[in-house]
């Protein structure tokens, strides 16, 4: 009668089994959520507006290039971000069709009016190519920011794409979120520009900005007092040297002052651009730029050769070591900023966890009390089913790689109470069909036939909630839907499977007139 | 051992009249709350805003930390105590998307009043109000397509009827904790729209057991009416539903009581969300199948 239980309780014994083996030992096989662990969720998102207008900008510069090249008069050529447009403006109306000619080089252009005084074309950036600039501006902004993550050093960081423009980055564990936030957030874009020293920095500054040039700050820290004043430049627009030729960038320290600069070395490209125009300025000065501030103008004393250069600017040594490491992985193609900043401190995340254990174990001692009391052998039982749901539980969460999180705690404390549920059911019928006059043994196979379909109809219904909160929530509210389903689903075969062989083994080994229940 | 006789005979359903009453004026008390206080409280996750959780050596003054902080103009702020007098929770309503560190700046603003090293700086939350748009979308569409799945399995399983029936039975319990949380000035955050899907959960589970037996007793009816078989039926199961209410209480008030500040707030939904659902899978759910019966 009892035949199946050979092959049940081998099946019970290597579930129990494997799930102690998937999450023995607990510290290492379950991940904590960033909650619990502490750490930082940044959400960012990439201004890959500003990547397209920056694309716009160079291509405009290339077609001014080809123009000259080609002996024509160029009016001024101008790029109108809004539209994605650039507009052509010649001299002479008999140099359009050259220029038109010029654009035909420049497939992803296309002609989309021409001026009224027929002295001007506009162009139009495909809407194909802008969207593969703004995806490429994601991903080099993802693989930078992996890359700076990387140099600083974080244990099992995440970093993804999320949706079409927004990266995601998680830092478990990490103990400075504030330097984090900033080296990953810097665009680092680096430029070298001459000073404008044709015109005068007053009249700039009081309105009158020549057409190639921009006012730009220095921040300047006074070493006394700490106190921040800007000192502003007169700067051409144009860029002579960018970041994008660098090879490495160094922390050093000046022998005189012992104060931190950053080495920077250009490869082959950089060495000869840098050399051509330290060679044709000398006397000048040049700015070097970094995310629109300037760092330091130093007067150009002669001709550079070799390609080196080093930024200066007061920094200390922790800020002169991050500005290095940006500037090794490289400009963030586009700007970031963030969407939503979950920092979670390590001291916190213990707290949390020594409270939602403490809970556990204060919950499911009074349940287990109170079962054994109520029900009796059949409590104990029930006790059993719902200690082996645990480990279940535990082997699963190690088995889905799911981290634990305290909504996730707060899940498994909700299973505990209803996992009873199922054998609440079970016993409540078994009670019933004894008090109508059954047998031990048929009023346990009716009670556990009868309440079986409650139960499944019961735990689908919750465990549909537990999925959709499971594929919309995000977070921490994905660790309480994991629990939530992998303990409803856990329950279903502990306290249903386990505890009826755990009643078909005591009945075999003795014949029960009365059910201790 | 019993709590209850096994044999009991209530006529829970005599009494629909005045649960129906109380309900119904609980739930008009709630929502006009909530619309007095002009809508429902929404925390930083749905409306965009900053927190930090400070922790200090000592208990500090707050209006010593309310003067610090006006010195970097953050905005509209609040300050209040987290638990324990040293932890302290300070709202802002801006959110920040620059990214100079938040924390640090609060904290600098309070050095001179306080040693810097004294405070340490236990959360930062920031959610730009982006985010917290898609938050509060998401969260509806998950109610929502929890609610129809639900239905679409109930309507399978029994009838029709007895789906409407469960989600009178839990959006009542939704209204009520919402109610609840809006009397005593509660936040609405992601993890309360958990405890909210947790309670839909719970709620249902309790419903159905109810009406599974409704079923059962409907098929051997003989003579009964409809009214005495759902009598016999919520009698019957009256021990069961007490249980089980009662253990899911016990964890639940544990976790209230020991969980700490943070799902201070969950554990209260849940603890509410709970008593509701067993009362409301007797006398909303249960009830709404008598009144359905009468119409048709």
């Amino acid at each position: 009668m009892y035949r199946d239980l050979k092959w049940k309780i081998p099946l019970i014994l290597a579930v129990v089994l494997g799930s102690v083996l998937l999450a023995y030992p607990l510290k290492e096989k379950i991940s904590l959520g960033l909650d619990l662990q502490g750490g930082m969720h940044l959400l960012l998102e990439v201004k890959v507006e500003k990547a397209v207008e920056a694309s716009l900008e160079r291509l405009a510069d290339d077609i001014k290039r080809d123009i000259f090249d080609d002996d024509l008069e160029l009016d001024r050529i101008k790029a109108i971000y809004e539209d994605r447009r650039v507009n052509v403006r010649m001299v002479d109306k008999l140099d359009l069709p050259p220029v038109k000619k010029i654009l035909d080089d420049y497939p992803f252009f296309s002609l989309v009016s021409e001026d009224s005084d027929g002295l001007g074309l506009v162009y139009q950036l495909s809407a194909d190519h802008v969207e593969q600039i703004e995806q490429n501006a994601v991903s080099q902004g993802l693989e930078t920011i992996r890359n700076r993550v990387d140099q600083f050093g974080v244990s099992e960081p995440t970093i993804q794409v999320q949706g079409e423009r927004r990266i995601l980055v998680q830092l478990p564990g990490i103990k400075d979120p504030e330097r984090a936030i900033n080296l990953i957030g810097k665009t680092a874009r680096l430029e070298f520009k001459l000073l404008d020293e044709e015109h005068s920095l007053e009249q700039a500054l009081s309105g009158n900005v020549p057409e190639d040039s921009e006012i730009l700050y220095q921040r300047v820290v006074d070493k006394e007092t700490g106190a921040v004043t800007k000192e502003p430049f007169l700067i051409r627009k144009r860029t002579v040297l960018t970041g994008e030729t660098l090879t490495g960038a160094e922390v050093r320290f000046d022998s005189d002052f012992n104060e931190p600069y950053v080495s920077l070395t250009f490869n082959s490209v950089g060495a000869m651009i840098f050399q051509q125009v330290t060679r044709e300025n000398i006397k000048k000065r040049l700015a070097i730029v970094l995310d629109g501030n300037v760092y330091s103008a130093p007067v150009i004393q002669d001709e550079i050769a070799g390609g080196r250069a080093q930024i200066t600017g007061g920094f200390t040594s922790a800020e002169a070591r991050d500005l290095a490491i940006v500037l090794r992985a490289g400009a963030l193609p586009a700007p970031v900023v963030i969407l939503e900043n979950r920092t979670v401190g390590p001291s916190l995340g213990k707290d949390s966890i020594d409270k939602g254990f403490t809970s556990i174990i204060y919950g499911s001692l009074l349940v287990v009390v109170f079962i054994i009391f109520y029900y009796r052998w059949s409590g104990v039982i029930a006790v059993t089913a719902l200690f082996l749901n645990i480990v279940l539980l535990a082997g699963a969460l190690a088995y889905f790689g799911a981290a634990l999180t305290l909504p996730g705690i707060a899940g498994i404390i909700l299973t505990v109470g209803m996992a009873i549920d199922a054998n609440v059911l079970i016993f409540e019928r078994i009670r019933e069909e004894v008090r109508i006059g059954k047998t031990v043994r048929a009023a346990i196979d009716a009670g556990f036939s009868k309440a079986f379909r409650t139960i499944v109809d019961a735990n689908i219904t919750t465990f549909i909630a537990a999925v959709v909160l499971f594929q919309f929530g995000t977070g921490p509210i994905k660790g309480f839907a994991i629990t939530l389903c992998i303990g409803i689903a856990a329950s279903m075969f502990t306290a249903v499977f386990v505890s009826r062989t755990i009643f078909d083994a005591t009945m075999s080994q003795r014949k029960l007139d009365k059910l201790s229940i | 051992m019993k709590i209850i006789n096994s044999d009991t005979h209530f006529d829970f359903m005599g009494k629909i009249k005045m649960t129906m009453t109380i309900s119904g004026l609980v739930i008009l008390i709630g929502l006009g709350s909530v619309a007095l206080s002009g809508g429902l409280k929404y925390g930083i996750d749905f409306a965009g805003g900053t927190l930090i959780q400070l922790q200090f050596k000592t208990p500090p003054d707050i209006e010593v930390i309310r003067d610090g902080l006006k010195t970097i103009s953050l905005g509209e702020s609040t300050i209040q105590e987290f638990g324990s007098k040293r932890d302290i929770l300070i709202r802002i309503q801006r959110s920040e998307e620059k990214l100079e560190a938040v924390g640090s700046k609060v904290r600098n603003s309070l050095g001179g009043k306080f040693n810097k090293e004294d405070i340490t700086i236990e959360r930062v939350e920031m959610v730009g109000p982006k985010v917290g748009r898609d938050l509060r979308e998401k969260a509806l569409l998950s109610i929502l397509y929890a609610i129809i799945g639900i239905v679409i399995y109930i309507s399978w399983r029994f009838e029709l009827q007895y789906a409407v029936a469960a989600i009178i039975a839990l959006v009542h319990d939704v209204l009520v904790t919402l109610g609840a949380f809006s009397i005593l000035d509660k936040e609405f955050t992601l993890v309360i729209i958990a405890a909210f899907l947790a309670i839909i959960g719970y709620s249902l589970n309790d419903t159905i057991v109810v009406f599974d037996r409704i079923r059962e007793n409907l098929r051997r009816r003989g003579k009964n009416t409809l009214v005495q078989s759902v009598n016999a039926s919520i009698n019957q199961t009256l021990s069961r539903t007490l249980l089980t209410s009662g253990t899911t209480l016990m964890v639940v008030v544990a976790l209230f009581f020991f969980g700490g500040e943070i799902i201070h707030d969950f554990s209260f939904a849940l603890l509410v969300g709970i008593l509701v659902g067993t009362y409301s899978s007797i006398f909303i759910a249960s009830a709404f199948l008598v009144y359905w019966d009468s119409r048709h």
